[in-house]
């Protein structure tokens, strides 16, 4: 073993059933801020996207990392059990510290769009950056979010994502101990 | 496998010691790793907890393989201050002896006190073990009865 595993979750069932319940929020209100603890994360990590790899992901769910993330994969293998895939396209999550390629990922099938891959997106801050308008279902009204740490073209790249529908990926963002999702059927517009 | 050459298990003195504290009780295991002072600082990296394990089997041992049912585990792994990584995995639900066997597997990877404490810790338990495993047989042997008419049915 290596010189630097580090804990968890301080109290495993609890902390998970929180970082949960904060992810399904997210889901159902697109754009909605919501806050992830409990867990000391290790680098290159921040806490709310380690914290959403150990309540989502575990050995059913193949794990895809990017580069830089893979600094963390021994810490992932032992407390999550995850199987890391080398291959992007055999993933049921990516972890990924810059927005990974969409469109190497599986988008899931018109039989079974349930399949496709969810990606926690590690990005610098929530609140500062480039803004996008939010639209679609879990939004009565549109939604103004701003994000630093997206590619500049995320708009054209998320219109293509979006288009697949009801295929497509579901993306998690995550910046310190703070969470937001992007699913598959919010549409999204440069402000 | 065309493979014949005898490889040596890596492991097996690691398997061995942990195998043994697996069998120890907490007491025994606690007062082997304090006799020559107190214990040294850890953290507690995963644990300890209790969940099932699903038991598997193999009818004749080389059968296909079935579910024998499930059994109560405790594991828990400890980082020393040293950085090195302790793990444990004991049947029951005694936390006290799984975190007390991680500690024990972590300063037993330290090249500096592994020898210490397999004459300390290790060889006097696996005796204890030893013997209590021979006594048991050897009652069980006593009473033994021979089901001739089965034996000679099989061979």
């Amino acid at each position: 073993m290596s010189m630097s595993l580090e804990a968890g979750f301080a109290d495993p069932v609890p902390d998970a059933q929180r970082c949960f319940r904060a992810v399904l929020d997210a889901m159902a209100h697109p754009g909605r801020i919501s806050c992830a603890t409990g867990v000391t994360a290790p680098s290159p990590l921040g806490t709310a996207a380690a914290a959403v790899v150990l309540s989502l992901v575990d050995h059913e769910t193949p794990l895809w990392l990017d580069p830089e993330a893979a600094m963390a994969r021994q810490w992932i293998e032992f407390h999550c059990g995850a199987k890391v895939v080398a291959d992007p396209d055999a993933c049921a999550f990516a972890l990924a510290m810059a927005l990974p390629a969409l469109h190497r990922l599986p988008a899931g099938s018109h039989e079974s769009p349930e399949t496709s891959a969810t990606v926690i997106c590690q990005v610098d801050s929530f609140g500062t950056g480039r803004a996008f308008r939010l639209h679609g279902p879990g939004l009565r009204e549109p939604l103004t979010l701003t994000v630093d740490g997206l590619p500049s073209d995320f708009v054209s790249i998320w219109r293509r994502n979006h288009r697949l529908f009801p295929r497509g990926i579901d993306l998690i963002l995550c910046a310190g101990d703070r969470l937001t999702a992007l699913p598959r059927t919010v549409a999204i517009e440069e402000v | 496998m065309n493979d014949t050459v005898f490889t040596p298990n890596p492991n097996a003195a690691r398997q061995h010691w942990m195998s043994v504290l697996a069998r120890a009780p907490a007491i025994a295991i606690e007062s082997a790793l304090t006799r020559d002072g107190p214990l040294p600082a850890w953290t507690r990296v995963r644990g300890p907890e209790t969940g099932l394990v699903m038991v598997r089997g193999r009818a004749g041992g080389s059968g296909s393989p079935f579910n024998l049912g499930e059994m109560t585990v405790t594991r828990c792994t400890v980082r020393l201050a040293s950085g090195a990584t302790g793990h444990a995995y004991i049947a029951g639900r005694d936390e006290q002896q799984a975190e007390l066997a991680a500690i024990a597997d972590a300063l037993l990877q330290d090249p500096a006190t592994r020898d210490v404490l397999c004459d300390s810790l290790i060889r006097p338990l696996a005796e204890a073990q030893r013997e209590q495993r021979l006594t048991r047989a050897e009652k069980a042997a006593a009473t033994r009865v021979e089901f001739f008419a089965m034996r000679n049915m099989r061979s």
